[in-house]
């Protein structure tokens, strides 16, 4: 096997654990953000407004960890430097 | 298949390029200058006034509203920063579904400017509410120590910020085109509405923090005061 096909399949499978781990974190710290913002919203129905605003901002930073591994993952499939780097060696 | 729009180039005068981001930004200033401007020529405390009034109240009382409630001061000295980033990534989010438009928050080179002016905000408004002197010593807080840290939490935030808008948009985009060369048929129509929500709650959330930001700037500089 080459080395442009072993780029290949370390970039792909890179991608999918990537992906792959970085939705499980965020998607636990939503859950317990989620949770705990509906039992606080069942204690006290009338701070709901400012317990779901705080709420979806909290989430918004859990989020960013996922969303960054989604841009790390996107990377790594469609403008990876590494492959680049390869495809400009063999084609030049 | 391009993942920015900045990659997307019209015209090109020697280094300087026209890409998508700057066509499609313009684009969207000019409509939301333009609306803004043809509504308020004709402004009238008549209950029969214009949908368009209407809406632009709405939207001002209820980022008032909002300011106020984030920031816990008066909203009125936030307006015109807070109203405007999150006019223009309502507005760009929203105008995704329109096809063949770019939207420009989906490009990194935007976002990143986007949350470089919050992050030049947060000292501005700080400073012109405390003085350089009072402001700078609020970098030493608990102590000395803490000044790296306090100083590498800023520019992490504002790096948060950015890739955060970029990425949600991105994504949108991106999972939009992917769905549509395996199934084009149903899904695609389910993302665009997805899209939809997730644009607007970006925008709010960009707004909400950049708030909570100046507003962070503003009380963690109050303390010492009161002590």
């Amino acid at each position: 096997m080459d080395t442009l096909g072993l780029v290949a399949i370390g970039s792909v499978i890179g991608a999918g654990i990537c992906m792959g781990l970085g939705a499980i974190g965020p998607a636990i710290g939503e859950g317990m953000a989620l949770s705990r913002g509906l039992s606080s919203i069942a204690q006290q129905p009338d701070e709901t407004n400012t317990i779901v605003k705080f709420m979806f901002v909290g989430m918004a930073m859990v989020e960013s960890t996922a969303i960054y591994s989604f841009v790390l993952a996107m990377i790594l499939l469609f403008a990876n430097p590494f492959w680049n780097y390869f495809l400009d060696k063999a084609g030049g | 298949m391009h993942i920015t729009p900045d990659a997307i180039i019209y015209a090109r005068w020697g280094i300087v390029n026209m890409n998508a981001t700057i066509v499609f930004t313009w684009l969207i200033m000019a409509l939301v200058v333009i609306i803004s401007w043809s509504v308020t020529r004709s402004l009238t405390i008549s209950p029969q006034m214009r949908q368009l009034q209407n809406l632009l109240e709405i939207l001002v009382d209820g980022l008032l509203e909002q300011i106020r409630e984030a920031t816990r001061q008066e909203p009125e000295q936030f307006m015109p920063l807070l109203g405007t980033l999150f006019l223009f990534i309502l507005v760009s989010n929203l105008l995704s579904v329109v096809p063949g438009f770019k939207p420009p928050t989906g490009s990194l080179s935007s976002t990143s400017a986007l949350a470089l002016i919050v992050f030049f905000a947060v000292p501005y408004y700080g400073i012109r509410k405390y003085g350089l002197r009072k402001y700078l010593k609020g970098y030493l807080q608990p102590t000395p120590f803490m000044l790296p840290f306090n100083i590498l939490g800023e520019v992490t935030r504002t790096f948060a910020l950015a890739v955060r808008l970029f990425g949600n948009i991105m994504s949108g985009s991106m999972m939009g085109a992917i769905l549509l060369i395996l199934a084009p048929l149903f899904l695609p129509v389910i993302m665009q509405l997805l899209g939809l929500l997730i644009g607007v709650v970006q925008a709010y959330i960009f707004a909400v923090l950049a708030a909570v930001f100046i507003a962070s700037g503003l009380q963690a500089h109050e303390q010492p005061k009161e002590t």
